[in-house]
């Protein structure tokens, strides 16, 4: 477990020999993984591989069975929740199913960051808020509760208030799931464009390989509990493990020239 | 011979396991009471003070149950009166119709129903309410922007309870009385003054705070029950729907076994 400087500075979050069990079920079963400081890290793998619940270690809302995870060189599977906030303050997350507070409007919850964290007055966060949702084409929706909201526009607001406060560190739990093309053309150029921008380390869970490819600085596989694989798109195109050579001919997404693979859409 | 031998043995395992079971399971429950009753009172005096919620928090339990307090309290007061004059009348003793009538609505009455009001009203929407929060992952969003939800959302709820209740229950206590005075006086001919005389001597400044100290207890336990079965509901819309029963039904059952131990303990108290 080296946590010299020279790594660290190369990788803000590493994943050392992580175990959970829900039951029987043993979901992670020793993953090592890291997190590549300022690039965007895919996390691929099938249905029910447990790709939510290792995003959920990473914020310390599970608590693993065995392992530790180092953020910033500090490990978090000890802290309490009271110690966690602070890192916690580190992290914005997307979540699969957007999690938006139902009570509150999507002004309301694109604002519950700056309303519960900095001391700007109602009509500051009003625009601020407002900047959010119209770069994300939210127009229009302010005064709107998330039960009004169609799944991708809810999947939207969720992102805008995980960028509220510009954090460090972005977790995007499958953020294109259930978008229709274009949408996902439009959030995948914004997970790049805002990585770009601010830097921020991304960390993204997905099974859509052509946005995968299209946007990926790293790829690392989960199967069986397990990262099989984990390195940039072309060594996961070159890796010879079974299980990745299914995943990716089996999406589609990779079209076979004789022998040699390529991504259909070019990386722009 | 050998199977019929180990079925009964299974057979055996099986209920001993059971009869274990119960008693492990409550001090498991208890215990997870009181878990989070600690980790309540933990963040009730950490930063930030959100007095927004906590008026959220009261408004939602203490002046939405005004008025179903208000009614089955009037109630409660008028066929109580009603009962206390039929059978005081066999004895010819009617006049103790007022001092009856207030002991029994201070010292139980009041508490007792005021609580259950509130633990169908606002205890089974507080473990919905949570419960959906919890299994829509809602709970989970409000640690991810460095919010503790138990801060958030468990802390404010249980010192609402503690204090809306017992004014609930002061509410409970003047309209049942008035309502049971305008029963025996009116429609029953007891005597105005003997009846109000008579309340006034024997129902003194203890006999409402034995009321009150109950109403405050309840008022706790209703809320953290309440809120523990929907902060840990799992098993998507049916878990919320039992965590919801389960709050009902639990904060039934401790207010009434509570009310007996806690009026033993005041009343051995308040004899020294
Ligand atoms: N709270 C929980 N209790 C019990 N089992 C759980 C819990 N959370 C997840 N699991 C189990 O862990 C496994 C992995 O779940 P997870 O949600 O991480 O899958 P996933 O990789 O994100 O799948 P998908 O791509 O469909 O979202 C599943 O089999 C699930 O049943
Ligand atoms: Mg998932």
């Amino acid at each position: 477990m080296s946590d010299d400087a020279e790594k660290s500075q190369q990788f803000q979050i590493r994943i050392r020999d992580l175990h959970k069990s829900f039951g029987e079920h043993h979901v992670l079963r020793g993953i090592d993984l890291d997190i590549e400081r300022g690039k965007i890290n895919i996390v691929i793998g099938g249905s029910g591989q447990g790709k939510s619940v290792l995003m959920k270690h990473l914020m310390g809302l599970l608590k693993p069975d065995q392992g530790h995870i180092y953020v910033d060189g500090e490990d978090i599977v000890s802290l309490g929740e009271y110690e966690l906030n602070p890192i916690r303050r580190k992290f914005g997350m997307l979540f699969q199913y957007a999690a938006l507070f139902d009570s509150l409007t999507v002004e309301e919850n694109v604002g519950f960051p700056l309303f519960e964290h900095t001391r700007k007055h109602s009509a500051e966060v009003r625009t601020e808020v407002k900047k959010r949702l119209d770069a994300l084409g939210l127009a229009g929706t302010e005064k709107k509760y998330p039960a009004e909201l169609s799944g991708g526009m809810r999947k939207r607001v969720g992102l805008a208030r995980a960028l509220i406060l510009k954090p460090e560190i972005l977790l995007y739990d499958e953020p294109t799931t259930g978008l229709d093309p274009v949408a996902t053309k439009n959030v995948d150029d914004m997970i790049r464009d805002i990585s770009k921008e601010t830097g921020v380390t991304s960390v993204v869970i997905s099974h859509d390989m052509a946005s995968t490819f299209r946007i990926a600085d790293r790829i690392s596989m989960l199967y069986e509990g397990k990262i099989v694989v984990s390195g940039s798109p072309d060594e996961v195109l070159r890796s010879s493990h079974e299980m990745v050579r299914m995943f990716i001919e089996m999406s589609g997404a990779i079209r076979i020239q004789d022998g040699s693979v390529a991504p259909p859409v070019a990386p722009s | 011979m050998e199977s019929a031998r180990s079925r009964i043995w299974q057979h055996t395992v099986r209920a001993v396991d059971r009869l274990w079971m119960t008693p492990v399971h409550i001090v498991e429950l208890v215990g997870d009471h009181l878990t989070l009753l600690g980790r309540a009172a933990f963040w009730l005096f950490k930063r930030p003070f959100r007095t927004r919620v906590y008026l959220e928090a009261m408004e939602f339990i203490g002046v939405e149950s005004v008025g179903i307090v208000a009614m089955i309290g009037a109630f409660v007061g008028m066929v109580f009166a009603l009962q206390l004059t039929s059978a005081l009348r066999q004895f010819g003793t009617e006049s103790y119709v007022g001092a009856t009538l207030g002991i029994a609505l201070t010292r139980e009455l009041a508490p007792v129903f005021t609580s259950i009001v509130v633990a169908a009203r606002a205890g089974a929407g507080m473990a919905t309410e949570l419960g959906s929060m919890r299994i829509t992952e809602q709970i989970d969003a409000l640690s991810t922007m460095a919010v503790s939800p138990v801060q958030y959302l468990v802390t404010p709820r249980v010192v609402a309870g503690i204090l809306m209740v017992p004014l609930l229950c002061m509410l409970f206590n003047c309209v049942g009385l008035c309502g049971g005075y305008g029963v025996a006086v009116y429609l029953q001919n007891v005597d105005r003054g003997v009846f109000v005389e008579n309340a006034r001597a024997v129902v003194e400044y203890r006999e409402i705070l034995q009321g009150l100290i109950k109403a405050t207890i309840f008022g706790g336990a209703l809320t953290l029950i309440s809120c523990q079965q929907g902060y840990n509901a799992s098993g998507g819309a049916k878990g919320v729907g039992i965590g919801t029963t389960r709050a009902v039904v639990g904060s039934f059952v401790t207010i009434l076994v509570l009310d007996y131990f806690l009026t033993d303990v005041i009343l051995f108290l308040q004899r020294k």
